[in-house]
Parts: structure tokens; sequence; C-alpha cells
């Protein structure tokens, strides 16, 4: 099998999600999603909690399963063969809101765990290419300590490069700065906002009003398992149509 | 118990960094605040006073100043009958303790597998040993090569063969433990995982064998192994009775660490799983990389618990007539040489005192990597 990062990245199309219907249990999560995600766009996604925003990213790599509908992502269809979803996750970076580090491992040996063991990288190779990430997030005198040692800011860039490391078509955030204390947002956000600048394709799920005006091509907004609005930020927050949407900026803006 | 206010009296400026008040440390304080601090505390402090010099001193007196050092026979040990230990006794029956009848002139083969086997725990004991995962290899794989070869002999190089009827004493307790720690930790895990398994099938299978193991006595698995076996197997084929022995004794270890693991892998958040998945880690890199380190660090007081529980287990391979350390100290105070009402007391003493130190040396290990793991967590947001 071809692996993902070896194809030209002339398809257009980074993810096409059709029809996407999920169940936990009676409770139905997501209805009729779809989405079109093009290379390169930085989508912004936000909505009440509970609204299927963090279940719909969880989907793209496959970390939740749906009963209904499909996802391609960069033209490999997700489906239950186990090779095809290491592919699109090898594919695809992801960044958790609780950082989610190794804390038995170093911050170095977090970022090449992944290239060594499923990229088969020599671990020179793969040291130098973490430092140069570490770099890039601007903590490499960090790559040392252990994850315990670093603040929450530090942490969670940590992540976005460990995320990095497998050099990834797209990266998904899911509530990156939610679990920070205040002063540490910006940092975190500046990172994204560089990366942003690079032209990776984003998806982040994220209640950072100003991170979405500044970098989203896009702004989805989701209730109760649906996308209601899908619009450019400046058209989104000036007049948002929906009523919900409205009530929801409403609370999140004062 | 708490320091009154006067103990800071009059000496709270502002932003100052102080030690602590002089009246908090020193010993007789310590005594103050932890041995007398109220009339029951003071009560139980004089009682335990007066316990320990009333058992004390006799105790120390029977077993060091009144006690036989030496003599050929029980005659030296009846001098101090009465009122001391025979220790004669066990310096006649040292070596007998330690290799059984293992053949005088291939002793030296015990004595190898010994050093072997303390290089091993050495190695992955010590956590800032160098290679440690090298430690692993050595002792879970070339180590029982290693001791099988030495212990059992191999022709072609020479090591004749002893057979496992002569093997006795601590030699045989600790092929019994060892052999139940190295096959019992993987087999354990393994079962761990087959517990936790998405197909039922592995998972049933994992859960029978499981409760069946902790619901049966060891001496029960023990007389199974070796009385029931030759009734199905041919005589000729039957496998040796050291090996039915060790076979269940690391089956039955097996599924206590089996649960401990579980526990183990229980405490690792879902994060670590999902942040793994995501990485495009498969099942076995996720569980080798990921999920077993940290759930080992977590576990590691409770698996040396159950190291220790068999370590005491092998005194029951007696039952089905393999003399271990205990089953040789039992066959010494038989021995009409040096029948004297003092040498059964001074064996079981001796005994005592070996198991107590291995197993109280390792309850120390545990206590003490427990505190270490202590330190090194924290500041990790777990999700939930």
């Amino acid at each position: 099998m071809k692996a993902p990062q070896d194809q030209p990245p002339e398809n257009p199309v980074a993810i096409e999600i059709a029809g996407l219907n999920k169940w936990y249990g009676e409770f139905h999560v997501l209805r009729d999603i779809d989405l079109k995600v093009l290379r390169g766009e930085r989508i912004v996604i936000c909505g009440p909690s509970g609204s299927g925003k963090s279940t719909l990213l969880r989907c793209i790599n496959r970390l939740e399963d749906w009963q209904r509908g499909s996802i391609v992502v960069d033209g490999l269809e997700l489906t239950d063969d186990r090779k095809r979803i290491l592919a699109v996750r090898r594919d695809v970076g992801m960044v958790f809101q609780q950082f989610n580090l190794f804390p038995h491992l170093t911050v170095l040996e977090n970022c090449t765990l992944a290239p060594i063991w499923v990229r088969r990288m020599p671990r020179s190779e793969a040291e130098a290419l973490a430092r140069s990430y570490l770099d890039r997030v601007k903590i490499p005198e960090q790559a040392d300590k252990y994850p315990a040692r670093l603040s929450g800011g530090q942490q969670q860039r940590v992540a976005i490069a460990r995320a990095l490391c497998m050099n990834p078509n797209i990266m998904l955030f899911d509530e990156p700065t939610s679990a920070l204390d205040p002063e540490m947002v910006k940092e975190v956000l500046d990172t994204m906002i560089e990366l942003a600048n690079d032209g990776i394709t984003m998806l982040v799920v994220s209640h950072e009003m100003g991170f979405a005006r500044q970098v989203a091509n896009r702004v989805l907004f989701m209730d109760e398992g649906q996308i209601l609005e899908s619009a450019d930020p400046t058209a989104f927050f000036q007049h948002p149509r929906h009523e919900r949407a409205r009530a929801f900026l409403k609370q999140i803006l004062h | 118990m708490s320091v009154t206010d006067e103990d800071f009296g009059g000496d709270r400026r502002n932003g100052v960094r102080r030690p602590p008040p002089a009246a908090q440390r020193g010993a007789a304080n310590w005594a103050r605040r932890n041995l007398f601090s109220s009339p029951l505390n003071v009560a139980l402090t004089l009682g335990c006073l007066i316990f320990v010099i009333w058992a004390v001193p006799p105790l120390i007196r029977f077993f060091l100043f009144d006690a036989v050092w030496s003599g050929t026979d029980r005659d030296a040990c009846i001098r101090s009958a009465a009122s001391g230990a025979c220790w004669a006794f066990v310096r006649a029956w040292f070596s007998y303790f330690i290799y059984g009848f293992y053949p005088v002139g291939e002793r030296w083969r015990v004595d190898l597998f010994f050093a072997a086997l303390a290089l091993g725990l050495a190695w992955l004991g010590w956590l800032r040993s160098p290679q440690r995962s090298l430690g692993a290899i050595y002792f879970f794989v070339a180590l029982p090569l290693l001791s099988f070869a030495l212990l059992h002999g191999a022709p072609a190089i020479g090591l004749a063969i002893v057979p496992t009827a002569l093997w006795g004493g601590i030699l045989v307790t600790m092929v019994v433990a060892t052999v139940g720690i190295v096959v019992s930790l993987p087999l354990g895990t393994l079962l761990a995982l087959a517990r936790r398994s998405e197909i039922p099938l592995v998972r049933w299978v994992a859960v029978a064998f499981i409760e069946f193991v902790r619901g049966v006595p060891l001496i029960t698995v023990l007389f199974m192994a070796s009385v029931m076996l030759p009734l199905f197997v041919p005589e000729k084929f039957a496998p040796d009775k050291l090996i039915r022995a060790l076979v269940g004794v690391a089956l039955f270890a097996s599924a206590y660490m089996a649960e401990v693991v579980r526990g183990g892998l229980a405490a690792v958040p879902a994060g670590q799983y999902q942040a793994a998945r995501a990485l495009g880690l498969g099942y076995w890199r996720t569980t080798g990389l990921v999920v077993l380190p940290q759930a080992f660090r977590v576990t590691l007081p409770n698996i040396v618990s159950i190291f220790i529980g068999l370590f005491k287990d092998t005194t029951l391979v007696f039952v089905v007539g393999i003399f271990d350390f205990l089953g040789a100290v039992e066959t010494a105070r038989g021995d009409p040489l040096w029948a004297a009402p003092n040498t059964t007391i001074t064996g079981y003493a001796f005994a005592a005192a070996f198991y107590f130190a291995c197993c109280y040396g390792m309850s120390r290990y545990a206590h003490g990597m427990e505190r270490r793991l202590a330190r090194s967590r924290g500041a990790v947001k777990r999700p939930g």
C-alpha cells in the first residue's frame, strides 16, 4: 500500500465527510454531517458543549467509530481496515485538550517515539527532526526534561511538536487551550498561528474567537450534532444567521 | 500534633522566609509529640517499652550469648539445651542447607548460578543501571538458559548432568522462586491483556484460567501436578518431578500477577491510548511502548508483594517430596547424630531469619520504589 505522505498533495480536497451519523446508544450525537475541507484550509469549529464538535474531530482519525456515512481523508476512505486506519493516522496529527504527553518519556522521547516506531526513522535522524520542531515551538531547552516538570503551556507546545514530527498533512486540535491557565493560552495560540501561516490544513475545536478571526478561513457552528452554520469569520461574527449561533456568540463574547 | 500559636508568637513579618521554630525540631521534641502527647499515648508507650524489655534480652541471650557455636555432634548442643541455641548444628549442616545433595565437586556451578542471579537482580532492580533493556533480555532469556545449562548440566560443553533429585536447600528455593518470577511476569501480563481484549474468546479463556487458578490452593495445584499428571501420561514421558512443581508454581503465580497488572492497566488514563493511537501506533506498540511502562510503574509495589508471597509459597513444594530450604531444615533436624532439644528451634530460627531477610529486603525495595515514583509523578493533568 502506498503511504499517503508519498502522494503529491495535488488532490485539492483534504477531508470529505458525507452523511455522517453517530449514536452513543440511544443518543444521536452526530446528525447528517457533510463537510468538505480543502487543502490548506483552516477551520475553527465552535458550539455549545455536548454539540458533537470533539466527536466529529475524533471521527476524522477514527478514534471514534460511527454507524452511517463516510469519511475520506487524503483520498483514503476510512473503513474497518486497520492498515488503512493506521495510514490515515500517520497522516493526521492530533492535539488534545489534556495534552496527553507520555509521562514516562522525556520531551524528546515523546517526539521521537512515533517517527522511530511508525516511520522507522533512524534514532539520530528522528532526534534531529524532534529538536527542530521543539525549536519551532520555542522550547528546545526542555528536550531532556519529563513532561511533569513543564508548565501546561509548555506541555501543549510539546504535544504540537510531537504531532508535527510525523510530518502530517492535516492537524486536528481538540480544545487545545481549554485546560490551560489563562496566562498560558497566548503562547499556545501563537504557536498555532505560526503553523497556520505555514499553510498546513487545520481543524480546530475552540472557543478562542480572537484566534478564529485571525487565522480561520471558515468557522463552523455546531449544535445538537449538526453543523448549523459554515461561514467565513467576518460574516459569522457580524451576521450570524442562525438564532442559536447568535445566542451562543452573545454568551461567550461579552 | 500541631504546634501551638505561641511558637509563632510575635514573629509574623511579611514575606520573610524563616526556618521553623526551634520547638518543632530535635529528638526530645519529637518524642514529646509522638510518644507522650496524651495520657493514652503515655500508657501505650510505657506498655510497649515494658514488653520490649521483657522479651528482647532473653531472646538475645538464648540466640547469641548462651548459644553453642561449635561442636561435632549432639553432645555439644545438650550442654546448653536449656538455655541457648545450638548453632553448631546449623554449621554442620550448612552446605546441605544450601546445595542439598548436589555433588560436592560440582557445587561451583551452583555458586555461579547464584552469582548470575544476583547480577540479573541488580541489573534490573537498580533503576539507574546502564542498558536496562539489555538487562531485561539477560534476566528473562539468557539467565534461564544459562541456569539450566549450569544446574542441570550440558554434556556438550562438559558439564555432567545432575539429576534434580539431588538438588536441595536454598538452591531449590531460589530455582523455584526465580522460575516463578521469570515466568509469571510475562505470562501474567499477557493474561491481563487478554482479559481486557476485545475478542470474546481470548477474554473468556483468560478469565477462566485466572479464576480457576485463583480459586484453588497452591497445594492442590502442586498435588495435581505431581500426582495426577502421571496417571494420564506414561511414566516414561512424565516430566521430572521438579519441573512439574515449577510449572504448578509458575502458573499459580501468573494468575495472581495477571490481576495485579490488570489493576495497573486500568490506572493508565484513556488519553494515553488515544494519543498513542493518534500517532499511528498499533495495538502492540501502544501497549509495549506507552501503556505497559506506565502500568508497571504504578503496580511495582504490588508486583513485589506477589514475589514475596511466591517466595514464601516455594516452601510448599516440600509436600510433593522436593527438598527446598525449609525441607532441608526438616531433614536435618531429624538426624539422630544431632538429636538434642535445642536443634529444632535453632534450625527453624535459622530458616525464619533467611526468609525474613529475603522478604524484608524485597519489601524495603518496593517501599523505596514507591516513594521514588510518588516523587516523580504529578503535574501531568489527567483527563476526566
